[in-house]
């Protein structure tokens, strides 16, 4: 009698640090000021932008640079909804995704024309093709963007420190949520298929996957998780335009560089890259542009000689798993080899 | 009596990955001498071939040609020291006419007495199409052209990895009848070979390979039908 | 009359997105590698010129002898050192190395040369125009440009399939392990391509700063002019990638005549439109 086990000792000890992680994080507005608060929030939308990016590129091969254009896309309908509709802006926030995943349809129905690399610069252009329509709404501000209403604001919650503790903990909820979801997926019958994906998409085909049908549902599952994702980011800056809502850098640079440090193609990367990015930003704060600069040249390096990024070093070297997601066959007798 | 061999294998493995596809396996072959190499599928033939060529590099052992080493060497450096493999199944750039084709195994600039003049004399129907696109030609063409292709780089080894797959006997006998034409300016010459018949009539010295390892080897005229079904066959 | 006027204008920048374009569908053509830092390095050919006029005191169109050779050194030691180590069979690598170069490129010359907006100056020649026809001008720079784009891909015409090097990129696209049989170091040839592709870069480089306004943050999008000239056009064939140049230049100076905010757009949708109805492009030769 065999069956599939996903567990091994260090994921159970992982899934402990993640608990208990998590109830320290839910606290955070208790023990932690201002100033971490929003650090924190900002830690965690990056880890959902890039484990959003990391299950697009990394298992289902699909190498976006255009991402910012749901993002930019959920903090315009965040505005748009909040402004002139009148909706609460958590509704908003939560109305965001269906919107994204639906825009996210015809724009893969496009996109999928195009392969490899020149699939990476269509989805350029899409961004590109957002933004200057987006310049063009006067009613949210046209090229110099909009500052959210007060009325809006105050519609959240009634003073400031409840407002921060709101979105912080919407953050901590929607980062949860979209990890949840991901590794739900990746567990399931789906799952199976996008890591055959993504470890040889040739053979998975040839072997019955439907790669094209599967690649298409993560897509458009990636844009309606990163619209959210956006909408909140920009409820919490309080003011949007087409250049910071559609910025390639914040929005693909550094969850890029996050997801290629962190390790791709894994689950554990992008939380590891997340760390990593930020621990390097606040030393490296003083260098300006030069921080950009560092960030590609280690980007560069990790690629080129540790591809598969930290997480995937620690991983191979010490065989530990933080999630229990590997599939392992376990007969009567122990036989190992994880799948 | 003992030349300097022209090419020595001294006791090589090979590896894909974690498969070994050959054993212990050691050749030799002096100038102007014809060698086949004959096995079933998978014995191994076309890994000597590529070994010897410089594509894959013996885990054990090692190889000497006119007396150096291979060992190391970039995969295109063998054509520059004297080695040319015509490929199983022709492989000729499709992109390329036939005549660009033929030059391309020229670029080395190894001097020699094989010039596209010399090819066109051997194999006049490529001169009728030097122009075409190389797909358009048919098999035993192709074929020819790829023999061209490597003797233009005046090659003092020429690797020849299953001329006769897929082409139909005649023509396979049109292209062996060259071979002494080839040969004439003191080529040595390593045919694979499944058609073991035509193998013996072009060799002076056969090795058999059955499943990696060389179950018999000796004259042309010297080995017997049964032992070379016997080495075959693994029998 | 006056619409004749911006079309023609259309046809002329056209030119020079072809040249954006040719390099890269060269790179794409021979080694199957797309290069993300394309327009951020046709930037820094703006600022090697800028750096070359200032410090030795000729005109661009003269630079170009010292920036052409710079830039072509430049992308043969980038392709042996750097790029040749990430072609391969995984797509992951190659891309997001030219990602990083790109940023890398980008604010390296912020660094260097601060986010001020420059302009090359080529002297009398810009102001020089031509008339064609009663009320037709044309300036005689974008005349001159677009003749340099088409001797060009004129000439990359003739290398590729014409020399013996031509012949090397050919026979190494078709199948590197046996041109390596056949004695090509494809290391070199790759090289040789994208230094061949870095000249082209160099010339269209200098062009753009004569033209228009330069700043570190132009590159992205001249990547992607390039980008959409090469799939309106075709892939695998160059004088389609000018008609897709030309196409794209026409589009934006249409909608730049109805709205200056829509030139950009405009350009883009008909790109959109061309990959949704035909996706191949409008003059073919191989598939993607």
């Amino acid at each position: 009698m065999s069956r599939v086990e996903h567990a091994t000792r260090s994921s159970r000890i992982g899934v402990v640090v993640v608990a208990a992680s998590l109830i320290v994080l839910a606290l955070a507005p208790f023990w932690g000021d201002r100033q971490t608060l929003r650090l924190l929030a900002e830690m965690l939308t990056f880890v959902a932008l890039a484990s959003l990016w990391n299950l697009l590129a990394g298992y289902a091969g699909l190498v976006s640079v255009g991402q910012q254009a749901f993002v930019g896309l959920g903090g315009y309908l965040l505005f748009a909804l909040a402004m002139l509709l009148d909706v609460h802006p958590v509704a908003a926030i939560l109305i965001a995704g269906p919107i994204g995943a639906l825009v996210a349809i015809p724009v893969a129905a496009l996109m999928f024309r195009l392969r490899g690399a020149y699939f990476a610069i269509g989805t350029w252009v899409i961004a590109e093709v957002f933004r200057l329509l987006a310049s063009q709404i006067s009613a949210l501000g046209g090229g110099s963007g909009i500052s959210l209403p007060a009325s809006v604001v105050i519609a959240m919650a009634p003073t400031r420190q409840a407002r921060e503790f709101e979105i912080y903990w919407l953050a901590l909820a929607l980062t949860v949520a979209i990890l949840g979801a991901i590794v739900a997926l990746l567990r399931s019958r789906h799952g199976l298929a996008l890591t055959a994906i993504r470890d040889n998409e040739l053979t998975a085909q040839s072997n019955g996957i439907d790669v094209w049908r599967i690649k298409f549902i993560v897509y458009v599952l990636t844009a309606f998780g990163t619209a959210m994702i956006g909408a909140l980011i920009f409820l919490q800056k309080l003011r949007i335009s087409p250049d910071t809502a559609f910025s390639v850098n914040d929005w693909t640079a550094f969850v890029i560089f996050i997801t290629v440090i962190g390790g791709i193609g894994k689950i554990e990367g992008p939380i590891i890259g997340t760390i990593i990015f930020f621990v390097l930003r606040q030393t490296l704060a003083d260098l300006g542009s030069l921080y950009l600069l560092v960030m590609g040249a280690v980007a560069i390096v990790v690629m080129l000689w540790a591809p598969k990024g930290l997480w995937g070093v620690i991983s191979e070297r010490l065989g530990w798993q933080a999630l229990p997601l590997h599939r392992r066959l376990v007969t009567g007798k122990e036989t190992g080899g994880k799948l | 009596m003992p030349e300097t061999p022209l090419l020595e294998v001294k006791a090589i493995d090979a590896f894909y990955g974690d498969f070994q596809a050959l054993f212990d396996v050691s050749l030799s072959i002096a100038p102007r001498q014809v060698v086949a190499v004959i096995g079933a599928n998978g014995a191994g033939k076309s890994t000597l071939l590529k070994s010897i060529a410089g594509l894959m590099h013996p885990h054990r052992g090692e190889i000497l040609f006119e007396g150096r080493p291979t060992a190391g060497a970039p995969a295109f450096d063998a054509l520059r020291r004297g080695i040319a493999l015509v490929p199983e199944g022709r492989r000729l750039f499709p992109s390329l006419t036939v005549e660009e084709n033929l030059l391309i195994g020229g670029q080395s600039g190894r001097p020699g007495p094989w010039t596209l003049a010399r090819v066109y004399e051997l194999f006049p129907v490529l001169a009728e199409r030097r122009n075409l696109p190389a797909p358009s030609l048919s098999g035993g063409q192709q074929q020819m052209a790829a023999i061209g292709r490597a003797l233009m780089a005046n090659p003092g080894l020429l690797l020849c990895d299953e001329i006769s797959l897929g082409l139909a006997p005649i023509v396979v006998r049109d292209i062996y009848a060259r071979l002494p034409q080839i040969m004439a300016e003191g080529l040595s010459l390593i045919i694979v070979e499944q058609d073991i018949a035509q193998a013996l009539r072009a060799s002076n010295h056969v090795y058999c390979l059955q499943e990696g390892r060389i179950a018999l080897q000796g004259s042309a005229n010297q080995l017997s039908r049964e032992s070379i079904s016997a080495a075959y066959f693994g029998v | 009359m006056q619409w004749l006027n911006i079309i023609l204008q259309g046809v002329l920048i056209g030119g020079l997105y072809a040249m954006f374009a040719a390099g890269l569908s060269l790179i794409f053509g021979v080694m199957r590698l797309v290069n993300i830092a394309h327009g951020d390095l046709i930037v820094l050919a703006a600022y090697i010129s800028l750096m070359v006029t200032q410090s030795v005191g000729i005109d661009p169109l003269t630079s170009l002898l010292i920036v052409v050779p710079a830039m072509a050194l430049l992308g043969y030691a980038l392709q042996h050192g750097l790029l040749n180590r990430t072609l391969g069979d995984d797509l992951l690598p190659p891309l997001l190395v030219t990602f990083g170069l790109s940023i890398i490129i980008q604010n390296g010359l912020l660094e260097f040369f601060t986010a001020d907006s420059r302009r090359l100056q080529a002297g009398s020649i810009e102001i020089e125009t031509f008339r064609l026809a009663q009320g037709l001008f044309v300036g005689a720079l974008p005349l001159i440009q677009f003749a340099v784009a088409i001797l060009v891909i004129a000439g990359l015409q003739v290398v590729f399939y014409r020399t013996a090097l031509g012949r090397a990129f050919r026979a190494t696209s078709d199948d590197q392990s046996v041109a390596q049989l056949m004695g090509l170091d494809t290391r070199h040839v790759f090289a040789m391509a994208m230094a061949l592709s870095l000249a082209v870069i160099a010339i269209a480089g200098v062009f753009l700063a004569i033209r228009t306004n330069f700043d570190p943050a132009i590159g992205p999008a001249r990547l992607i002019f390039g980008f959409e000239a090469v799939i309106i056009g075709g892939l695998g064939n160059m004088w389609g990638t000018l008609a897709g140049g030309i196409i794209l230049g026409v589009s934006q100076a249409i909608g730049a005549q109805i709205d200056p905010g829509w030139q950009l757009l405009a350009g883009h949708i008909v790109f959109l439109a061309i990959l949704a109805v035909r996706p191949q492009g409008l003059f073919p030769r191989i598939s993607g």
